[in-house]
């Protein structure tokens, strides 16, 4: 089994009681079921085996032919080898899609969308899990009910307020409307509500600490590999978000999947250039879910526990 | 409990003392009081800062747009329509098109979608060698945006020198005009839409399944039920809130389709959904009326639409969910 990541903590606070390992929540569900589970047979890695190959295939189709000439890629049988051209294609795509531009300001939306998503969804996690107060419950119902509005009710509006601001074209009018996410909240709740013992936010108290000190030193190191994931998890949906971006930027200023379209948007389809341009667009999350996908993974399922 | 720390911690303090001390003892007890009532609002404010100026604000705000005229270009001078716009929507064909292909596209994305993410989560749930792999793969498309996803599935499903063709064509199968047909077009748009969700609908499946207490299993196979029997009868109602909770979702995300069949019908006709309006959403009908008509009011009248699509969705799957809890 492989489900104990979200590595506890080893620099846990002096306070952490003995026995009590930072985020204990569903990972400890998960281990002690481990042990009834049937072990696969040949059948079973067959198949996933071939559904590992069809999650694959199409990344390292795009490779292929981003590594080749479009009279290689229009060829019958289709090339399933790559060619020598990657670099050359990567370049000119890079060139022709304004890629650079459009990665830092990925890097940037996403960037700020998962630290502030992070930090409010700490904070009112925090607030739902452990403290009291007037309108608790009907605070996080709302929350809960804001999960399912569709954000393309609100597009219209949103488009003449930016226009408003004069933050069309502009960065921010992506960054603001995503600042905070209900499913952020609620996840940091679940994941407080399991892995901070009641006792170490009084211990905090009765030393006298005020709710601000008692977040900084006892919450946060407790949420921090709840933190992480969902850092992860914001900056993959915030880097893939499509829609809002395509509305509200242009060409001039755009993400990279906005980048991507203008690609494919000409009459003569340059396929190796549009391959090379959608491989570079994704390889920043593939290198993340290379060296973060147990992380990731496991983030993903200890938030569905309760989902 | 944070409040009856609280009261423990003034009750405990010596009363009727006096001085200099007893102020600042006072004065702390009423910071500190202010402190454990104040400070959880303030921790959730941001989030309801936020949402309600980015969300609940905007959302409001779309249905007194729908009850207007807005052109793009002016988009401060709002002129007062009453309802035209819906008598105008619902008298339009490309609304009904739309309305059945986001119907249909959204159906035959999901289905086969959450079924084979179910498929997909029972395997993953066996003890195996690997799993760890088997998972990072199943989760790989997720990381794929949908632009790049729809720009590569484009090129394999393009009808001279696409894969898929020439696959068919190895087997003897003429090659499909996966572009211009309806239902080619539409069955290749929600094959992008299933490859980018099955694997994360399939984890968080198998995390339900890993909730599962054994003893259930264990008496079931007492009872002599097969492996495919405890999967029916005691897998599948044990993810039960699970399921519901990926069907919402998916619902959600089917009725707001639209990098998808943008990408797909690259080029000029992208925004209408293909030559014929073969699959445009609902998604895309919104983007047309108000970006490339420059009606933003009747945008808004879409956008109340897609709405109005979500809400008659869970009634009738509530409806569907009562029938057969009273059948049962």
């Amino acid at each position: 089994m492989t489900t104990q990541s979200l590595p506890a903590r080893t620099d846990a606070p002096a306070r952490t009681p003995a026995g009590q390992p930072a985020g204990r929540g569903g990972r400890r569900l998960l281990r002690q079921r481990a042990g009834r589970q049937h072990h696969a047979g040949p059948l079973a890695y067959v198949l996933l085996a071939i559904m590992a190959v069809l999650s694959i295939f199409p990344l390292y189709w795009t490779m292929v032919a981003a590594s080749t000439d479009n009279t290689r890629v229009s060829q019958t049988p289709p090339p399933f080898l790559p060619g020598p051209n990657l670099f050359s294609n990567l370049a000119r795509a890079w060139d022709e899609a304004a890629m650079g531009k459009a990665m830092v300001n990925s890097l940037i939306v996403a960037g700020v969308i998962a630290l502030s998503t992070v930090l409010f969804a700490t904070l009112a996690g925090f607030a739902f899990a452990k403290l009291r107060f007037k309108g608790r419950n009907l605070l996080l119902m709302l929350v809960i009910g804001t999960m399912m509005v569709p954000p393309q009710l609100a597009v219209v509006p949103l488009f003449m307020m930016m226009a408003e601001l004069g933050w069309s074209q502009q960065l921010p009018a992506v960054i603001f409307p995503t600042l905070v996410s209900a499913v952020g909240v609620f996840f940091m709740r679940q994941y407080l509500s399991e892995a901070l013992p009641d006792e170490l936010v009084e211990a905090g108290r009765v030393d006298g600490a005020h709710s601000l000190r008692i977040f900084w030193s006892i919450v946060l190191p407790v949420a921090r590999p709840a933190m992480s994931v969902l850092f992860m998890i914001t900056f993959v949906h915030a880097w893939n978000d499509f829609f809002w971006p395509f509305v509200v930027l242009d060409m001039t200023n755009p993400t990279v999947p906005v980048a991507l379209t203008q690609l494919s948007a000409g009459y003569v389809r340059d396929q190796s250039l549009i391959m090379a341009g959608a491989l570079l667009g994704t390889l920043p999350l593939l290198v993340m879910f290379i060296v973060f996908g147990r992380k990731i993974v496991s983030g993903i399922m200890a938030g569905a526990v309760k989902g | 409990m944070a409040t009856s720390t609280t009261k423990a911690r003034t009750g405990e303090e010596p009363p009727g003392r006096t001085g200099a001390a007893g102020t600042a003892r006072r004065r702390g007890a009423l910071m500190h009081r202010l402190d454990v009532k104040g400070a959880p609002y303030v921790f959730v404010a941001p989030f309801f800062v936020v949402f309600a100026a980015f969300s609940f604000y905007p959302l409001v705000y779309t249905s007194w747009i729908s009850l207007h005229d807005v052109e793009l270009a002016t988009l401060d001078v709002m002129e007062w329509v009453a309802f035209d716009n819906y008598v105008e929507l619902w008298g339009d064909s490309r609304f009904w098109n739309a309305l059945q292909n986001t119907i249909t596209i959204g159906v035959i994305s999901t289905v086969p979608q959450l079924m084979m993410a179910l498929g997909l989560a029972h395997l993953l749930n066996y003890r195996m060698r690997a799993s760890l792999f088997f998972r990072v793969a199943s989760l790989v498309p997720y990381a794929t945006s949908v632009a790049a996803a729809a720009l590569v599935f484009t090129m394999i499903f393009e009808r001279d020198f696409g894969m898929i063709n020439w696959a068919l064509g190895t087997v003897g199968i003429d090659p499909v005009n996966w572009e211009a047909d309806k239902w080619p077009a539409q069955a290749a748009i929600s094959t992008i839409v299933i490859w980018r969700w099955t694997g994360y609908n399939a984890l968080l499946y198998l995390a339900a399944m890993q909730a599962i207490p054994a003893d259930r299993y264990e008496a079931a196979s007492l009872d002599g039920a097969s492996r495919w029997q405890q999967f029916i009868h005691v897998t599948v109602p044990g993810i039960r809130s699970t399921i519901v909770f990926t069907i919402v979702l998916s619902t959600i995300g089917a009725t707001q389709l639209f990098g998808e069949p943008l990408i797909f019908g690259q080029g000029p006709n992208g925004i209408t959904g293909g030559a014929d309006n073969q699959y445009q959403t609902l998604g895309l009908l919104l983007y047309e009326e108000g970006w490339k008509n420059y009606q933003m009011g009747r945008s808004a009248t879409v956008a109340w639409a897609m709405f109005m699509l979500l809400v008659l969705a869970f009634v009738a799957q509530r409806l569907i969910k009562r029938l057969r809890s009273r059948t049962s």
